[in-house]
């Protein structure tokens, strides 16, 4: 009896018990829908994750000031400005800092923007033109602020896409003016839509050159003082050479000895990334375990059922093999049966899984991702799974005794 | 009138066969010293009351046991030692079986069922069907080819069975009680097929506890607390 035979009177026996088969399968179609669901949500919040930061830049390294020490006291993040316009120059210089490819320092205050009859109340930030590779942002409309405006403290500012919209609504911005705390702006740009969602919105801002921002706007007593300093780093490889020489500059500039005693903190867009990958993941392998423990109570319920099926068809299989059936075509007829069951549980757990995912993803605020590799092992893992536990009844099928097979009644 | 057997080449061949087992702390001697020869062609009836051993004589004729010592062949071969496999593959070949409680199965349709000895024979899909299809015909049921079991009367299902029996073209069809679940007039069909079959040159032993039915068969072996009693030569329809 070749194969196919095999299979077939395999097939026949899940059809003429499709009830009970329905059920066996159940088991293992909801493990499987489970693990698909929790791989792919914890896959899709990775994906929220990493684009989040993304948005913010590659390779960025932010300083900050903060944790200074005043008279032996130790002070809290960003609750003095330490950081000036000379730091960023000094992290400027190829010397200095060879791994630094554009520095951009930045001071930003929320204020209200009026235009015409329309205001908004949006966050200003002033920085230098390197801001806009930095941020890896791009124009919709006009152009970003250059040099020759930054030295000259030109009265002009680039208007986030929220910003723009929310000011002049479907009217061409550029060219357009704007106040900002009375003081008259022309608007040269309009930067793209990041469409990112993240919490602080990435499109609703106004960009204007440093100088103009702390003379104009911001006003104050120091105005050379930043809020903090963004640099590129050449490469994700380098990433880690540019912040020892951020540090090791910023350390001496500010006549600080100690690394412990620092008066800035510089944050590396890579340490969010990571420690936010790492919590996901370990959510993921949590979620997964779970779902693999249901898959396995999968498992045991073909095997109950399968041993079930054997007692249940103790004349069958005394009859096939006084018929002639060897020992090992019954076992292969009963191992066909369970991974049947396993791979029919598998497909239909994915389709379930994959539907589950749509039906999620508008109930969380990102995609779940089914990828097709998951499905693939989840459904031969399912069949893996449901063979293993049918190997046991199979086997008890095999080793009855055709008398005694035949005899019950 | 009947040949003796001795002079015919044997298809089952006994000696000094028993069978012992252990039922719980009870030992049981199911058989003790069976010695007998059936010839090719003939029509053997078994008979003996129940706990007489005759179930367990057929057991080891039909290869579903062994012995548990004495030697037994079969159309000239050993299977006292045989493994389960090899077993299965001489039951496939050599013996046709008839149960008393049909033992069909009830998914399939009669041609399928009457197929599966073939399906086990590694005959391919086609040939099994017109084989099937022939062994159905040669029972009278070549109308009821795609019938299910539940289909069909008990008589039918028997004749069935017989079928699935005769497909194979085996040595030895080995009937027990095959009229024990029929009403009178089903049973007389069966007998009278199985006298056809006989006719047709087919090597039949039939256990019963029936005197009646075993009275149709040309030869009748008696057996009682495991052992063969006298032979008689039935006076009944035993012309070849």
């Amino acid at each position: 009896m070749n194969f196919l035979e095999t299979a077939r009177t395999g097939l026949e026996a899940i059809g003429s018990h499709r009830m009970r088969s329905a059920l066996t399968m159940l088991g293992i179609l909801i493990g499987i829908a489970a693990v698909i669901l929790t791989v792919g949500l914890g896959e899709g919040a990775q994906v929220k994750v990493r684009s989040a930061i993304d948005s913010l830049g590659r390779n960025l390294l932010v300083v900050s000031p903060g944790s200074s020490s005043s008279g032996g006291i130790q002070q809290g993040l960003g609750s003095s400005s330490s950081l000036t316009l000379g730091d960023a120059a000094a992290l400027s210089s190829k010397v200095v800092a060879p791994d630094i490819a554009a520095v951009a320092p930045t001071s930003q205050r929320s204020e209200l923007l009026t235009a015409g009859s329309s205001n908004w109340t949006t966050s200003v930030i002033g920085t230098t033109p390197q801001w806009l590779g930095i941020r890896s942002r791009t124009l919709a409309a006009g152009r970003f602020f250059n040099t020759a405006e930054l030295n000259s403290h030109a009265n002009v500012v680039v208007l986030g896409s929220v910003t723009a919209q929310s000011l002049f609504g479907p009217r061409d911005p550029v060219g357009r003016t704007v106040n900002i705390t009375g003081v008259p702006m022309t608007v040269i740009g309009v930067l793209s839509s990041t469409g990112s969602s993240a919490t602080t919105n990435q499109d609703d801002l106004a960009v204007m050159p440093f100088s103009t921002a702390a003379n104009e706007i911001f006003g104050g007593h120091n105005r050379a003082s930043v809020q903090s300093i963004l640099m590129e780093a050449k490469s994700s490889s380098t990433l880690s050479a540019a912040y020892q020489e951020a540090n090791a500059e910023l350390l001496s500039l500010h006549h600080i000895t100690s690394p412990a005693a620092a008066d800035f903190t510089i944050s590396s867009q890579q340490s969010i990334l990571s420690t936010a990958t790492s919590i996901s993941q370990t959510l993921t392998v949590l979620l997964g375990g779970v779902a693999a423990i249901s898959l396995l109570v999968g498992g045991i319920g073909v095997m109950n059922i399968m041993l079930v099926s054997v007692t249940e068809r103790v004349r069958e299989i005394g009859l096939r093999k006084a018929l002639g059936a060897p020992p090992s075509t019954i076992r292969a007829q009963f191992l066909v049966e369970a991974s049947v069951l396993g791979l029919l549980g598998g497909i239909l757990g994915s389709l379930i899984g994959a539907a589950g995912a749509v039906l999620l993803s508008s109930l969380v605020p990102f995609t779940v991702v089914v990828s097709p590799t998951a499905v693939a092992v989840s459904v031969g893992v399912a069949m893996l799974i449901a063979t293993g536990f049918g190997v046991y009844p199979a086997a008890r099928a095999a080793r009855l005794a055709p008398i005694d097979a035949l005899r019950s009644e | 009138m009947v040949e003796q057997p001795s002079r015919r080449r044997p298809i089952i061949d006994l000696l000094e066969v028993s069978k012992s087992y252990q039922n719980g702390s009870l030992h049981v001697d199911a058989l003790r010293g069976v010695s007998a020869q059936i010839g090719q062609g003939e029509y053997v009836a078994i008979m003996g009351p129940s706990g007489s051993g005759k179930s367990t004589l057929m057991h080891i004729l039909g290869c579903l046991d062994v012995p548990t010592s004495g030697t037994y062949r079969l159309a000239g071969i050993d299977v006292s030692g045989m493994s389960e496999s090899e077993l299965a593959e001489v039951r496939n070949r050599r013996i046709g079986f008839v149960f008393q409680q049909f033992n069909l199965l009830p998914s399939m349709s009669a041609c399928r069922n009457v197929e599966l000895p073939l399906l086990y024979g590694g005959v391919g899909k086609r040939i099994r069907r017109e084989r099937a299809i022939k062994a159905l015909e040669e029972v009278g049921l070549g109308d009821r080819i795609e019938h299910r079991p539940s289909q069909l009367s008990g008589g039918q299902q028997q004749r069935v069975a017989i079928a699935r029996a005769l497909v194979g073209e085996p040595s030895l069809v080995l009937a027990d009680e095959p009229t024990g679940n029929l009403d009178s007039k089903s049973a007389e069909e069966v007998l009278s097929l199985m006298e056809r079959l006989h006719g047709s040159g087919r090597t039949i032993v039939l256990i019963t506890h029936d005197q009646e039915v075993a009275s149709r068969a040309s030869r009748m072996l008696r057996i009682r607390d495991g052992q063969l009693l006298h032979e008689t030569v039935s006076a009944g329809t035993g012309a070849v």
